[in-house]
């Protein structure tokens, strides 16, 4: 299975916002995802510049789904997610 | 502490945004929208309702303001008036941290409860040992009556069923001095007096009731208001706050407003070769320890909690001492902001002439968000004057000492101790140092857990700002090497 790809935006914004705070899953994702998912701090994906604003802030694209006013909990149930379908699809 | 903040803070980040948004956008005129904006009709309240809700972000606001809400004698002064009071002022409101009272009181009066595994024993134990009679029987099972509790937690000893939990209370948990108490209503309140300033309460409370009065209008005022010279001094643990090179943050600066940014770490290596110089000294004359001084939230908690280690805290003034001494001497008439980690600064500033604003990282990454400055695609600039790899790691625990311990070696024997984090416990045992000595000299004291890494004011995970310090320490010369 390829690995979940999670991009958390360090943009001046974001990173102001909370961005950090999701940054934890670098070091202590949960047990049963930690080898499911890949990691990676990016800049500014513009999400904060167009529509939304940075008010919607932080913003983190998993598997290219943005989500917005992240959170580690949001973050985690959008992963739990995709891995279900995943599951899912291989039935 | 992984984790730096909890939903709660975060909230903090965003109310500085929006208070310095509201400044560029009109000088206050509508920050009266802002707490309907974030809290519109149909919004989940994450209390009992959004009003509740919209009263508490105008405390917030009025705090970011520099406004605690003990200040507010006239419930319907408006935001707009409070920011444009705070445009008026000359000199910044004191620091102190205070508390939201109708934010507060979610938390337990009594902390002890009776839980449902309670059998209603024959032989209640819990009802005899209670030395307040606070426990009776309701429906056969043992009920606390809060207001005669007094949270001895004798009921929890004697419950052969476990029945009985104690509940805890994050703040004065949290506080390591006891400067945090609740009132007859069961609203905590701050006693100056006593308060170390070190943000630990503000830290820990999960519903964000404390507050903390800032300076972020004043200095935005300086800025766009007036034609002083503004000029930022960047404490050490800047780097690894902002995911980018620190030249960049440097030039994010100026581009803000700021005339001039110097580094604090030169200060540091003054701090590091005084308190060197000053602890041969001390271990010549057979003194038996000595501490560090360099943390404001430890020196005054040796001050007005343990006075008996005073004679053993160094004299050396701190980074920010020598640093403002050195900016005021150059340019007599230039305002001086430092910007660091730290909310006890705020109080070493007032009693320091030489600095006149303190802002928090928190603080000067919301004036970049509300001005709309993107770090990443600011010019590098550079800072005028070149710290030492030492000077540089003061922001990690351990790095003090080892600062003083590079400049004393071969001189005297050196040997050192870290006492990371100022917990209860951690007073109680340099209590015990002061009394019957120590086995080690060099005692180095950092109130947060980590370091000013891992300050309140800090806004990047602590982990990771640990690294970038690290490399940047890499990348600097041994302060024996340089001249
Ligand atoms: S000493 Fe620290 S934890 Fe205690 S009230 Fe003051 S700031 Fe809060
Ligand atoms: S450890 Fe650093 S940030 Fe924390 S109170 Fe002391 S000086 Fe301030
Ligand atoms: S800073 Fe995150 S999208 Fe722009």
């Amino acid at each position: 299975m390829e690995k979940i790809q999670v991009k958390i935006c360090a943009g001046t914004a974001c990173f102001v916002m909370g961005a950090p705070q999701i940054q934890a899953l670098e070091f202590s994702a949960p047990e049963d995802l930690a080898d499911k998912i890949e990691v990676t701090e990016v800049r500014c994906m513009n999400h904060c510049s167009q529509g939304k604003g940075y008010n919607k802030g932080p913003f983190v694209e998993v598997n290219g789904e943005v989500i917005e006013e992240a959170t580690m909990e949001k973050v985690v149930a959008k992963i739990r997610d995709l891995i279900a379908k995943e599951e899912e699809e291989k039935c | 502490m992984l984790i730096p903040k909890n939903y709660a803070n975060q909230m903090r980040s965003r109310i500085l945004v929006k208070v310095v948004e509201s400044f560029y956008k009109d000088r206050f005129e509508s920050a009266d929208e802002i707490p309907i904006e974030m809290r519109p009709k149909d919004y989940d309240s994450s209390r009992c309702c959004i009003y509740k809700d919209r009263a508490i972000l105008k405390y917030r606001m009025m705090a970011a303001m520099g406004y605690t809400p003990q200040e507010e004698t006239n419930e319907a002064k408006q935001l707009k008036d409070y920011g444009k009071d705070a445009l008026k002022r000359q000199n910044h409101a004191k620091s102190c941290l205070a508390v939201i009272d109708i934010a507060c009181s979610a938390c337990v009066k009594s902390q002890y409860m009776v839980t449902d595994a309670c059998r209603g024993c024959f032989a209640r134990p819990c009802v005899m040992n209670c030395p307040k009679q606070a426990i009776s029987i309701v429906n056969g099972r043992s009920h606390i009556n809060p207001d005669l509790c007094v949270s001895c937690g004798k009921c929890l000893e004697v419950c052969p069923y476990h029945a009985v939990v104690k509940l805890p209370v994050p703040c004065e948990e949290a506080c390591p001095v006891g400067a945090i108490r609740k009132d007859e209503h069961g609203v905590e309140h701050i006693n100056e007096e006593i308060c170390i300033s070190c943000g630990k309460c503000l830290q820990s409370c999960p519903f964000g009731a404390i507050v903390e009065r800032s300076q972020l209008v004043d200095v935005l005022n300086l800025i766009h208001n007036t034609d002083k010279k503004v000029v930022a001094m960047l404490a050490p643990a800047v780097v690894g706050q902002f995911p980018f090179e620190i030249n960049q943050v440097v030039g994010a600066l100026k581009k803000i407003g700021f005339d001039d940014v110097v580094e604090v770490a030169a200060g540091a290596d003054i701090t590091s070769k005084n308190e060197a110089a000053e602890f041969i000294e001390r271990m010549k004359e057979g003194a038996n320890f000595m501490t560090t001084s360099c943390c404001p939230a430890y020196f005054r908690a040796a001050e007005v909690h343990i006075p008996e280690l005073k004679p053993f805290v160094s004299n050396t003034k701190t980074p920010m001492y020598y640093t403002a001494e050195m900016l005021k001497k150059e340019q007599p008439d230039c305002v001086s902001v430092f910007v660091g980690p730290c909310l006890a600064k705020r109080t070493e500033a007032e009693y320091d002439p030489n600095v006149d604003y303190v802002l928090t990282f928190e603080e000067i990454g919301a004036m970049f968000v509300g001005a709309g400055v993107e770090i990443g695609d600011c010019e590098p600039a550079q800072f005028a004057k070149v710290s030492s790899a030492q000077g540089r790691n003061y922001p990690l625990s351990g790095g003090v000492a080892g600062a003083v311990g590079n400049l004393v070696e071969g001189e005297v024997e050196f040997r050192p101790e870290r006492i990371d984090g100022l917990s209860k416990e951690n007073i109680k045992l340099l209590k015990k140092y002061a009394t019957k000595g120590s086995e080690n000299n060099m005692i180095e004291v950092m109130c947060c857990e980590g370091g000013c890494i891992a300050g309140p004011g800090c806004i990047a995970l602590a982990k990771k700002a640990a690294r970038q310090v690290e490399t940047y320490v890499a990348q600097g010369t041994n302060q024996k090497d340089m001249k």
